[in-house]
């Protein structure tokens, strides 16, 4: 077998600083194929619903699904890691009737409760032309954006993106260290509430706490966000609730969902499941070949802090995330993304960023000024139609919540909206151009994605926001948000330049060749601290 | 409330022997005038460790905010279930926050904003103290 060059850092090729202008291959990289496993809430013990075979099955089907033979791929980009906290027992044999049914490697856990490059080359022997293997740590979007931009380099001209997820069978992070009567390691000074809460999302709730405190919002204003979710999550044929409890939820039914660390409940808590998602991705020229419409990459950045070879989690100043810390950290990336792709927020007709708490979602939708969405506005959005059906389209993949936790519905998604092959899910607007990514704040990767490989003016109406403004107007009255006047919303369309002329918005630049200013978001900068990599949830 | 008892290690020994003693020392960097904490080998702001050293604050601090546990993995903590653990930030170190369950507290009555004292407590399995805060 033909040994491939296998790199253990994406780290350098991220876009985490400020300043570094328009993508230098905006519009020169697209992805076209996608391809899916089924979805299971648990591993079923069948050596075929394995994440190492689940993997193999969404390659081949993103393959297929590009049209592409896969002698033509010659880049792998992937994440090693395939937990989503739940571990196999030590001391448990990994079962012979999956170590018989594929080729296994030195590491008898290989393709089962991880995945390597030797393991998949192995049993995807049709892969015979991948000289360029890339690891990328931890979540589909930090795949996504290595993929996209060693493509833009060069590095590999027809490249797979995957993310695997496996799940075991047995309660979620009960096990190991939680189980002790003693802590050691950065959990026991509190970091992401170790020790002290435990709940994985309670930094979420204890964010969402205090921005309920700061804004004079209820909890239950999430309750539209996470029923769409649901809903839309079941148009999703791959998804979890698709395809094992096809049935909606009500708001009635989510603000009487068990809490788990209150003010997130069950149902703002995505669900672990085992599944696995990929992508092809190949340059603009390229991708006029393939069987799909190519979707355009116009930019790309993230928020995090990269080292060396590492790319970990932006530094917090102490124990845990504030909410002004993940306001600061969304909303630059927002600046830093809109950059990369040469846009402005109001080019923006959807949004698929992550969920994986539902709750920080409110986070991305306002430092990404989606919308025209502000700070301690989100929750007052939500009351408007924010359906596939509506103006602006909130995660119509029904991200994480919707679908499980794989954190790949919304790269599926944005690309079929873009391709007009979204199925049940496709948006009622014209979508030619969305933003998708995550994780969180803290730690992320997030990407502008387009039907056209420049972008095109004049994509949203007037019209969509005077509904928007009176479906708002409406839910004000109804509720008497404090610190809210929805009327603003109207002006995103309108960006003030950096010159101080307020200017028709083109595409990120006012005629005076400067970049717009962002009026969405006012941000309190705090000095970063200490660095610790935790897998954000 | 029977957290998990800390294992100190080099770095942060100086905190956990304070803690001991009923005193909150914290990392002070005097190049930046600047509290840090959890414990780090360098000051996270000028990189350096040379002017860092261990200072002692009074602990006297407010509520930031707080959530309440109904579901936690830790199993130690499980048998009080629901629980509060609020974030609490110090007068005399800015940016710095800790975690804490207030003990004494009443489930989901914690008042952001509202003032806190510091005490300690010991932890079960070894008898090692650590920081906590009561609502005053």
């Amino acid at each position: 077998m033909y040994a491939p060059t296998v790199s253990q850092s994406s780290a350098g090729l991220y876009r985490t600083t400020d300043g570094l202008g328009v993508w230098p291959y905006r519009g020169k990289v697209a992805v076209t194929g996608v391809g899916h496993s089924p979805t299971l809430r648990r591993w079923d013990g069948d050596p075929q619903t394995t994440i190492g075979a689940w993997s193999i099955l969404a390659i081949r089907k993103a393959i297929a699904d590009a049209g592409v033979s896969p002698e033509d791929v010659d880049g792998l980009v992937f994440d090693a890691e395939t937990s989503t906290g739940s571990v196999w027992p030590e001391g448990e044999p990994v079962p012979a009737d999956f170590l018989a049914a594929f080729q296994g490697t030195t590491d008898p856990l290989d393709g089962f409760a991880k995945l390597s490059p030797e393991w998949l080359l192995k049993n995807m022997p049709e892969l015979k032309n991948v000289k360029y293997v890339l690891l990328a740590p931890m979540c589909i979007s930090n795949v996504m954006a290595a993929a996209m931009e060693a493509v833009g380099r060069g590095l590999t001209n027809v490249c797979v993106a995957l993310k695997g997820w496996h799940n075991f069978p047995g309660r979620y992070y009960q096990n190991g260290p939680h189980m002790e009567p003693t802590i050691s390691g950065y959990g026991k000074h509190g970091d992401f509430g170790e020790g002290y809460a435990g709940a994985p999302s309670y930094v979420t709730a204890m964010q969402f706490q205090r921005y309920l405190h700061k804004y004079g919002k209820t909890h239950d204003m999430m309750a539209p966000f996470v029923v769409n979710s649901r809903a839309n999550g079941l148009l999703f044929p791959e998804g979890y609730w698709a395809q094992h409890r096809p049935t909606p939820i009500t708001a009635e039914e989510y603000n009487e969902s068990r809490w788990i660390a209150k003010p997130a409940n069950l149902l703002d808590n995505d669900m672990p499941v085992q599944a696995a998602a990929a992508y092809v991705f190949t340059t603009a020229e390229r991708a006029k070949d393939m069987q799909q419409p190519p979707v355009y990459v116009l930019g790309h950045a993230g928020g995090g802090t990269v080292q060396g070879d590492s790319y970990s989690s932006i530094k917090l100043r102490s124990t845990v995330e504030t909410l002004e810390e993940a306001q600061f950290n969304a909303a630059s990336t927002g600046r830093r993304l809109y950059e990369s792709a040469g846009v402005s927020a109001s080019d923006i007709q959807f949004e698929n960023c992550y969920d994986g708490f539902a709750l920080f979602h409110v986070f991305w939708v306002e430092g990404l000024g989606f919308a025209g969405v502000k700070e301690g506005e989100c929750l007052d959005f939500f009351q408007t139609d924010i359906s596939i059906h509506g103006p602006n389209p909130v995660s119509p993949s029904g991200g994480n919540i919707g679908g499980g936790r794989t954190r790949c519905w919304g790269w599926t998604d944005t690309i079929q909206q873009l391709q007009g092959r979204a199925g049940a899910r496709q948006m009622k607007i014209d979508a030619r151009i969305g933003v998708v990514g995550g994780p969180m704040p803290f730690w992320s990767n997030l990407a502008v994605f387009s039907k056209d490989p420049v972008c095109r003016e004049g994509l949203k109406s007037v019209s969509p926001l005077v509904s928007l403004v009176s479906q708002v107007s409406a839910a004000a009255r109804a509720r008497k948000p404090q610190n809210s006047s929805p009327q603003h919303w109207l002006h995103s369309a309108t960006r003030r330049c950096a010159v101080g002329t307020v200017t028709r918005k083109l595409c990120g630049r006012c005629r005076h060749m400067h970049p717009l200013v962002s009026t969405n978001t006012s941000a309190v900068n705090t000095a970063p601290s200490s660095a610790r990599d935790t897998p954000p949830p | 409330m029977p957290k998990q008892s800390p294992i100190p290690d080099e770095l942060d020994k100086p905190f956990y022997d304070a803690a001991n003693e009923d005193c909150l020392v914290l990392q002070y960097c005097a190049t930046d005038e600047r509290w840090q904490y959890p414990p780090e080998p360098v000051c996270a702001q000028c990189g350096s460790p040379d002017r860092l050293s261990w200072r002692q604050v009074n602990g006297d601090g407010a509520i930031y905010s707080y959530g309440v546990v109904y579901d936690t993995p830790v199993a130690s903590l499980q048998p009080d279930q629901p629980f509060n653990v609020a974030v609490i930030e110090l007068d005399e170190a800015p940016g710095v926050v800790f975690l804490s369950h207030l003990p004494g507290s009443a489930i989901d009555e914690v008042p952001i904003g509202g003032r806190v004292k510091l005490i300690f407590e010991k932890t079960l399995a070894t008898g090692q103290k650590v920081p906590e805060w009561q609502i005053v």
